[in-house]
């Protein structure tokens, strides 16, 4: 994984409430064994016809919205099913961080340990990213993970918070496998103290 | 609170705390998160081939394929077998992500409950059948209704599939500690309204963030009172309201339910295992971050007119205004779920024209969910213009109806009779809605285009959608039940 630590990019705003993994990816998509190609069916019925054609007013087929990379979602973005497939499909749309005032659990932890920054900011920091970056798309913001912050074309700056493990993994492009597989020694002495309790599901 | 896992043995426990104190490997510390040691780790075919790929990718192995099963259940038919006695798969792109989960499974050693064999079936289903899900366990899978296994005390819950592959690797995961949230039922249900409407109930009246960030225990004499599948279904729910894990105290209706399945402690083993699970029930005076209570004697059936499972109300209720919300983001997203379901503010769901019935999913598809069921459809007709498929969650379930008979009671009501799968519940196996149809459906999420794109989804117990299908509109079934 690239290591993140500081972006800019241009906000597109889905202000809906209780968006949830569905929404992100159908489940019909989900017959994939791999995470490619999943960008192209991001939100797909909500931005495509049934015939396959974009519907003009869903906001991520607009002009002006092309090429953003930070997502404004409504509060509980990501609710329901726990399918990793949202965060792939949203990287894969070229998404590298979603503003929200509120994740859903599952979705949260996929998000970070696929290097797209779940960013919670309070509702009215959301209502003032949703007015900007409806009145002027090609406004940037900074995020700056390091410094957990977003900063405004204005100046203005807010803070996000992040748990320290995950921003540590992020900083440094590292997955958090590698950490649990350096605890084996701890896992072997759990596994040998537990022993009386092993069930097996080999018959 | 549990603080870094140096717990004062004195202190009362919840039950969670009693669950996740007994499997840490390596406490929370300020830097990192605890690492929790996973007993059961259930896999299936959409959540874990990019989990198997990281690990041929780092040349890894599975750490305790003792430890995990695999099952077939969310992209198979389940339409009947052919001449051979085999289930024919005929989307190629399902056909290729079972046999990627075939060869995952003998790779790496995990037994797997294949399409169409004797014990197959959804994960959350076969996992209690099996007598695999215990109390007192840690149970994930890469399916947000891990939380069923909760039902019997265990820490059950979702994972992504990164997770998936740290628990192949290492049998650990990452976690927060999560907060506790009782959850208190008092009073008894009334006949017609059944496990399924109290958690409708709960979730309506939290939402569908309310439990965001907590683990539920479930308490209270009504919750008492279910056997282990209306429990089970509870549990299931838990997600919608969302809280990953929802728990039930193991008591002696757990303990029978557990007694003599496949995977059950037996003999001494099994008196060894009681006496520790009796010690898990939260202890008197153990404190929980939330409370919320409902009362059991005030519930009436339960039905959904939205599209987010939260969007729930009494079935002799009438649709809500948008108009009568303050909220701004609350109106906008009722607004939107009455446009996509195409209802009225204010409108009765009694008396809405429906489509299609499904009864299935890890919701509700064991057996005492087709007993209720074949019991109020017994000598009726499914509606004419109306579909109706039951889907029994397992091919034990399965096997368990048509031995007594259930099966016909269905076929003779008109209703299709399926082989076992998450079928219509996620609707990427073919079992789908046609755009813009109504469907009443046992199953969990009624999500825009959970059950086929464009179809609409009202959320009900097994009786409530018996009583739909041969009424071939929404029908109170207390209505059917004089």
């Amino acid at each position: 994984m690239e290591p993140i630590r500081v972006f800019s990019g241009r906000l597109a705003p889905l202000p809906i409430n209780d968006i949830d993994t569905d929404q992100i990816i159908p489940a019909r998509f989900l017959k994939v064994t791999d995470k490619e190609g999943l960008g192209a069916a991001c939100f797909s019925d909500w931005r495509y016809e049934a015939d396959g054609s974009p519907k003009p007013d869903f906001v991520l087929n607009q002009p002006v919205y092309q090429g953003a990379s930070i997502l404004i979602g409504g509060h509980n973005f990501g609710c329901g099913s726990s399918r990793e497939h949202a965060p792939w499909a949203l990287l894969g749309a070229g998404f590298r961080a979603v503003i929200s005032t509120y994740f859903a659990d599952i979705f949260r932890n996929n998000a970070l340990k696929n290097g797209l920054l779940p960013v919670v900011v309070d509702a009215e920091m959301h209502q003032q990213l949703i007015s900007l970056a409806q009145e002027d798309p090609s406004a940037e913001v900074t995020i700056d993970l390091e410094a957990q912050s977003v900063t405004l074309p204005d100046g203005r700056q807010v803070t996000f918070p992040i748990d320290p493990f995950s921003r540590y993994c992020l900083l440094n492009g590292v997955d958090q496998l590698g950490f649990l597989l350096s605890l084996n020694d701890q896992i072997e002495a759990y596994e040998a103290q537990h022993a009386a309790r092993v069930l097996t599901t080999s018959a | 609170m549990t603080t870094n896992g140096h717990f004062n043995r004195n202190r009362a426990r919840t039950l969670f705390e009693k669950v996740w104190d007994q499997h840490l490997v390596r406490p929370q510390t300020p830097d990192t998160p605890a690492v929790l040691y996973i007993d059961l780790h259930l896999v299936h075919e959409v959540t874990s081939p990019q989990a198997f790929a990281l690990l041929r990718e780092r040349g890894l192995k599975v750490r305790r394929p003792d430890k995990t099963l695999g099952t077939m259940d969310h992209s198979t038919p389940t339409t009947p077998r052919n001449a051979l006695g085999i289930i024919p798969v005929t989307d190629q792109m399902a056909a290729a992500q079972l046999d990627v989960m075939r060869k995952n499974c003998a790779d790496f050693g995990i037994p797997l409950y294949d399409l169409g064999t004797s014990n197959q079936g959804i994960v959350h289903v076969i996992g209690p059948e099996q007598g695999l899900t215990q109390p007192g366990m840690t149970i994930v899978c890469g399916d947000s209704h891990t939380s069923t296994h909760g039902a019997f005390g265990a820490l059950a819950f979702g994972i992504g599939t990164s997770e998936v592959a740290h628990v192949l690797a290492t049998q650990c995961l990452l976690q927060n500690q999560p907060k506790t949230m009782a959850i208190r039922v008092d009073g008894r249900l009334q006949p017609g309204v059944t496990a399924k409407d109290i958690i409708l109930a709960i979730i309506a009246k939290i939402g569908v963030g309310g439990g965001t960030g907590y683990v539920f225990e479930y308490m209270g004499e009504a919750i008492r009172s279910l056997n282990m599948e209306g429990r089970m279904t509870i549990c299931n729910m838990s997600i919608e309201g969302g809280a990953r894990a929802g728990l039930v105290a193991p008591d002696d209706t757990t303990f029978e339910y557990v007694a003599g399945r496949p995977y059950a402690p037996r003999g001494a083993d099994w008196e060894r295992a009681v006496a520790a699970w009796r010690q898990l029930p939260s202890d008197d005076g153990a404190v929980f971050d939330n409370e919320v209570t409902l009362n059991a004697d005030d519930l009436v059936p339960m039905i959904t007119y939205g599209t987010n499972p939260g969007m729930g109300m009494p079935i002799t209720g009438r649709v809500p205004d948008p108009d009568h919300l303050s909220d701004v983001s609350q109106k906008m997203a009722l607004d939107k779920a009455l446009k996509y379901m195409a209802l009225q503010p204010g409108q009765p769901l009694l008396g809405q024209r429906i489509d299609v019935v499904f009864v299935g999913s890890c919701t509700n598809s064991r057996i005492s969910d087709l007993r209720e069921a074949a019991r109020l459809i017994k000598g009726r007709k499914v509606a004419e213009g109306v579909r109706m498929l039951v889907v029994p969650g397992s091919q034990q379930v399965k096997a368990q109806a048509e031995a007594e008979g259930l099966h016909e009671i269905f076929k003779a009501a008109g209703a299709e009779w399926r082989e076992a799968g998450c079928s219509m519940c996620i609707a990427m196996n073919g079992d789908q809605l046609q755009p813009g149809q109504y469907a009443v459906s046992t199953s969990n999420r009624n999500f825009e285009g959970r059950q086929g794109k464009g179809g609409r989804t009202f959320l009900a117990s097994p009786l409530t959608a018996v009583a739909a299908a041969v009424s071939g509109v929404i029908t109170d079934p207390r209505e059917l039940m004089n």
